[in-house]
């Protein structure tokens, strides 16, 4: 499962350097979220990405964006940022604004964009399951050469309907990839307690399915091994589950304060020693591809960069009170009145 | 020439159109395939399209037991564009599969502000058939009709089967569609065009007449058509009502028939206590208060868990007896 300490880099400066922007770019609109659920100007649940990122940096880079799907449940901005969605109607969106990529009606547990292959943003724990096995039920059907990431967390590994979909994947041979973020905790659950078996990752065998663990903190690592199983998934037409070992540094949502509840200070400490952007940084550094004075830098850079989408998304109005009818069926609108 | 078949023949033909015609349109459900259908609505149709040996090779897809999984899978498969038609074996079951069909495919139109379509047809029997108990027995019909962005059909004639199958294969929205059992075997003509199709929320008045509205959906349709012969006798002209479509609902027929009649009895066979015919029956009350000339009559299913003996059975859902008695009751 964890990654060799010692591994040779073959990837150039500048890929690595991209890697490393988009993870920080990630946490640091991912800090603003929170900081704009606080001053009261998102509300609803937020659930951010921190301490995950290069789990789907990794996963995104491995896939054709725009060709193939993705879907994952409420944890879901970071998704959609990588897929190319415009992170003004991302963070629109999570402001309840009508530049938002649901025009305000979905809220942070609601991102889509289906141009570029994402198709949510799910807010029933598991229940987005099947969905995503249908997505790739259809590239089977068709035969179009899609893969489809199907997201959950480690609280949703244990629904009914994911063991029902993954016998029917297994069945019809649908090109879907099952990825577990397990960040240890469902909601404030800790592993040990909501999973009989706390290796997750040997679910998916009694269906005869690829089954696997992945260190999800090292971003060079999980695209490379991600990278693997897309193209196995694409040629054999098989789905996978895998079980990618990371840890939420934030608690469940932007409304979780009291996370001390559940996990100690010194739990979360030992856990920062793994943060994937620190540890890029320094295997940066240490090849000569970083300095210090570059990495302040980019920071800067990419924290001017997301004030500046809060300050366009905010500038942005609340949907019309006559929208609220609109799009509920894609031909009528429905009785109104109360 | 038009074809004398059964409500199920006449689906069963209706949908087997819509595949030939588009191979984006499949089925699936529980021993649909080899087994040829619970209720053998899809009889045959592992010959005419093959099982999973031949071109598309999911277009008769027969799934394990597990409605929640294969519902889902069927909503995904139809937000990429698919046109899934998913058989529950009975209605009751899709119970199980209430959290796909209500938080998922009803909400994503909405939730993507009209960006992902989910064209996906739920159909099976619902209803008391004979003497199946208390699992297998109940509509509820109503608690689809709750759900904004799905759409609700009962078709209570063997052309209405045929025709509104059409329209709900065609359309881009979720629709539920309610076989009643104890039609499946009601004759009816059917027209040799395979374009023909019936508009989805639309009702239509069956039986003209100027002193009572019979208002029902599915087999309670062809109960009111059998109680207005019955009040026939009695010297009262009753004119039957059939919703056909319980979401949208077309209220302006029923209005009208109201307006005409001045008296309204509703006939629903789902549980009385908040079944679909208390939504009718208030809407008729809200709009029509003028018109009424008596309170609205209402006749449901009973309130029980629907019993095994045949005797008790035929006490819980709605005859054309009770239907006269609710007549004779508001006068």
């Amino acid at each position: 499962m964890a990654s060799k300490a010692e591994y040779k880099i073959t990837e150039s400066a500048a890929e690595l350097e991209d890697h490393l922007r988009d993870m920080l770019f990630i946490r640091h609109f991912e800090e603003k979220c929170n900081r704009v659920y606080r001053e009261g100007k998102a509300g609803g649940y937020m659930h951010v990405y921190i301490g995950m990122e290069a789990l789907a940096v990794g996963w995104m880079k491995a896939i054709r964006r725009g060709h193939d799907n993705v879907i994952t449940a409420y944890r879901d901005h970071a998704h959609a940022l990588l897929l190319g969605t415009p992170p003004v109607a991302v963070m629109g969106e999570i402001m309840g604004r009508s530049c938002g990529t649901a025009g305000g009606k979905g809220g942070s547990m609601h991102i889509y964009d289906p141009k570029n292959g994402f198709y949510g943003g799910w807010g029933i724990v598991g229940g987005h399951i099947p969905l995503g096995a249908g997505l790739a039920f259809a590239s089977r059907y068709r035969g179009d050469d899609k893969v489809t990431l199907n997201f959950m967390g480690d609280g949703a590994s244990n629904q009914g309907v994911v063991f029902e979909t993954l016998n029917m994947a297994s069945l019809w041979d649908v090109p879907c990839i099952f990825i577990i973020e397990n960040n240890e905790f469902a909601m404030g659950t800790r592993l040990e307690y909501h999973a009989a078996d706390k290796e997750l990752w040997k679910r998916g065998l009694p269906f005869d399915i690829r089954s696997e663990r992945i260190d999800g903190m090292d971003v060079i690592q999980m695209k490379r091994q991600a990278t693997e199983i897309v193209e196995w998934v694409r040629k054999e037409q098989r789905p996978a589950w895998i079980e990618i070992m990371t840890y939420r540094y934030s608690g469940h949502g932007a409304a979780d304060n009291d996370r001390q509840l559940y996990r100690t200070k010194e739990e979360e400490d030992i856990a920062w020693e793994r943060d994937p952007i620190a540890r890029l940084k320094k295997q940066m550094m240490k090849l000569g591809y970083m300095t210090e004075e570059k990495y302040e830098a980019i920071d800067e850079e990419l924290i001017e960069q997301v004030e500046k989408i809060y300050e366009e998304a905010d500038a942005s109005p609340f949907p019309e009170a006559d929208e609220v009818y609109d799009n509920i069926y894609s031909d009528m609108k429905p009785e109104m009145g109360h | 020439m038009p074809t004398e078949l059964t409500y199920r023949e006449a689906l069963s033909k209706s949908i087997e159109e819509e595949m030939q015609k588009n191979p984006e349109v499949f089925i699936m459900g529980e021993d649909i395939g080899r087994y040829q259908g619970t209720f053998k609505v899809t009889r045959g149709f592992v010959e005419k399209f093959g099982s999973r040996q031949s071109q598309y090779n999911y277009r008769i897809l027969d799934t394990p037991i597990t409605e929640a999984g294969f519902a889902g899978i069927g909503i995904g498969a139809a937000m990429a564009g698919l046109r899934p038609i998913v058989e529950f074996m009975t209605m009751s079951f899709s119970i199980l599969a209430l959290d796909q069909i209500v938080n998922h495919a009803a909400k994503v139109h909405y939730m993507t502000n009209g960006e992902v379509k989910c064209p996906i047809v739920f159909r099976g029997p619902g209803g008391a058939a004979k003497q199946l108990s208390a699992q297998h027995s109940h509509s509820m019909d109503g608690w689809y009709a709750h759900v904004p962005g799905l759409k609700v059909l009962a078709p209570a004639t063997t052309l209405d089967a045929y025709g509104l199958m059409k329209s709900a294969v065609a359309d881009d929205n979720p629709v539920i569609f309610y076989e009643n059992p104890g039609l499946y075997t009601l004759k009816g003509e059917i027209p040799d065009d395979v374009n023909f199709s019936i508009p989805i929320g639309k009702a239509q008045i069956l039986k003209e007449g100027k002193d009572i509205s019979l208002v029902g959906y599915s087999r309670m349709t062809q109960v009111n058509l059998a109680a207005a012969e019955l009040l026939a006798k009695d010297g009262i002209d009753a004119e039957v009502v059939d919703v056909r479509s319980l979401l949208p609902l077309d209220t302006e027929t029923i209005y009208a028939s109201v307006r005409k009649t001045h008296r309204a009895v509703v006939v629903y066979e789902d549980w009385r206590s908040g079944g679909f015919g208390a939504e009718i029956t208030a809407r008729i009350q809200e709009d029509c208060f003028d018109d009424l000339d008596a309170p609205v009559g209402r006749v449901g299913g009973l309130n029980v868990p629907m019993p095994y003996a045949r005797n008790l059975e035929l006490l819980c859902i709605p005859s054309e007896e009770d239907v006269v008695k609710a007549v004779h009751k508001i006068g």
